[in-house]
């Protein structure tokens, strides 16, 4: 019998996702991958793949899946609620499934996004070089449905037996270290607008972090400007006419049209893409 | 030109024309360095974007600022002929606002050669310059829901083709078959920044 899982349930959104295929912006495509890349290599890690190798994102749990041969998982992220056959089985420590065992994923009470590697990665067929699916681009394997069947690759390595991992913490409150420009001069004193609290809103997906707060002003001389359409990168802050800044994650649009305010540091973003809506956000702009 | 900031791994090179903008991307694409994981060419801006903790960004300053950008982009453009049916909802319009024929307008984008500035809004989607004065024409003031794959349509300076269907505001002029996107083509983009296109009329 073939490698494969079989899709049981979805949960809200769940999809495939590796490291992504940065290096296509010029011709309009976004790089894509895991919004929490440290979740997806440690949950490669535990299995014994390499880190890259493709997953499964899961936006706030709800998934199932039913292993068609033995292989080893492992679920990261926030700490979450995991069971295999109804049985508890536990976050961020290797799993292994016997064929026709079925793999639950709770919802996480704290974060958005859990991972679910298994040993030999899902071998979906890779376009540009990755097998995430974009969701601006609808590019990379389409969302999961039930019923769907993923097949896996080859167990490449031996599963990492850490027993002690640790799930991160999902604080209330981020301080997020940003490094203003390119576009800050359009903004009168960038860095203390961008200091206050702001809060995440419902409206976030993979494209971008949307936060509500005292709206952006610029200054009288760029009040109602135009700017050409200019590159955009992951971490960018946009700030549309109405102020309200939007974080750009991974799905985002290669080219934008409003100034970029400051850009996230990249070891920022991973905790970003963990933010639900509501949670208090600090842009903390350093030299 | 000036060099802005764009997070600790990036800069914004910051242009005087689009044509600068232009000689700025073929000089740090033919560079070839290998630290650089993006170059993103904009309207008068070029993105570039290096690996983390390496030197690809000062090695590319380098590059630019020592580059002759005054003289060829390095290699010959590529040349992309689209065939277009010239039935687009809004030709007539387009002519009324310039004052000419909708056979003129078709004229007009048919004799004109133009050059992919860059990219964005969509995969494949190329933002093409040199297009005739009396068609530079405003947006749509109510952009359209939905604008069907292959709409050849015009927008400001620029002339382009949606790869696929989506919401859009540009005034349409036509539609051709071909296909402007594949991920799974060896060359995934029928256009790339740099090439040269031809829109032929036929039917």
């Amino acid at each position: 019998m073939s490698r494969a899982l079989e899709v049981v349930a979805t949960g809200p959104l769940a999809l495939v996702q590796d490291l992504g295929r940065p290096g296509h912006a010029h011709l309009g495509v976004p790089p894509s991958g895991a919004l929490d890349v440290p979740a997806l290599r440690l949950a490669n890690r535990l299995v014994g793949n390499p880190e890259g190798a493709a997953g499964i994102e899961s936006l706030l749990g709800g998934l199932t899946v039913t292993a068609r041969a033995s292989c080893t998982v492992a679920v990261t992220g926030p700490p979450v609620a995991v069971a295999v056959d109804g049985r508890p089985a536990g976050s961020h420590v290797p799993v292994h499934l016997a064929a026709g065992q079925a793999l639950s994923i709770g919802r996480p009470d704290t974060g958005l996004r859990c991972y679910l590697a298994v040993s030999g990665g899902i071998d979906a067929e890779p376009e540009l070089g990755s097998r995430s699916r974009d969701v601006l681009s609808e590019i990379g394997p389409p969302p999961l449905e039930p019923g769907a069947v993923l097949p896996l690759g080859a167990p490449a390595g031996i599963p990492d037996g850490a027993d002690t991992v640790t799930a991160p913490p999902n604080p209330p409150e981020l301080v997020v270290p940003v490094v203003l420009g390119p576009r800050d001069d359009w903004f009168g004193d960038a860095a203390h607008q961008l200091s206050v609290p702001w809060t995440v809103t419902s409206e976030s997906n993979r494209v971008g972090l949307r936060v509500d707060g005292p709206a952006l002003r610029r200054t009288d001389a760029r009040e109602g400007e135009e700017l050409p359409s200019e590159g955009v990168i992951t971490g960018a802050i946009q700030v549309p006419p109405n102020g309200l800044p939007v974080v750009f994650l991974a799905d985002h649009p290669t080219t934008g049209g409003y100034p970029v305010i400051a850009v996230v540091v990249p070891r920022a973003l991973p905790a970003l893409a963990q933010a639900r809506p509501g949670t208090t956000i600090r842009f903390r702009p350093y030299a | 030109m000036r060099w802005l900031r764009y997070g600790p791994d990036a800069a914004l090179v910051e242009c005087e024309s689009l044509a600068e903008m232009s000689a700025v991307r073929a000089a740090v694409v033919a560079a070839g360095l290998p630290d650089l994981v993006e170059v993103v060419p904009g309207a008068r801006t070029v993105l570039i974007a290096a690996r983390p903790g390496s030197t690809g960004l000062a090695e590319a300053r380098r590059f630019v600022e020592s580059a002759d950008l005054d003289g060829g982009n390095g290699g010959e453009p590529r040349e992309i002929t689209i065939d277009v049916r010239y039935d687009g909802e809004d030709l007539d319009l387009v002519a009324r606002t310039a004052g000419i024929t909708a056979a003129e307008v078709v004229e007009l984008h048919t004799g004109a050669t133009y050059t992919v500035a860059f990219t964005g809004f969509a995969p494949g989607f190329g933002y093409l310059t040199g297009l005739p004065e009396p068609l530079r024409q405003s947006r749509l003031d109510t952009p359209r829901t939905r604008v069907p794959a292959g709409s050849v349509a015009i927008a400001g300076e620029f002339t382009g083709v949606y790869p696929r269907s989506s919401p859009g505001g540009w005034r349409l002029l036509g539609h051709t078959d071909a296909v402007l996107f594949d991920s799974r083509a060896e060359r995934p983009a029928l256009l790339a920044p740099g090439d040269r296109v031809r829109f032929r009329r036929i039917g």
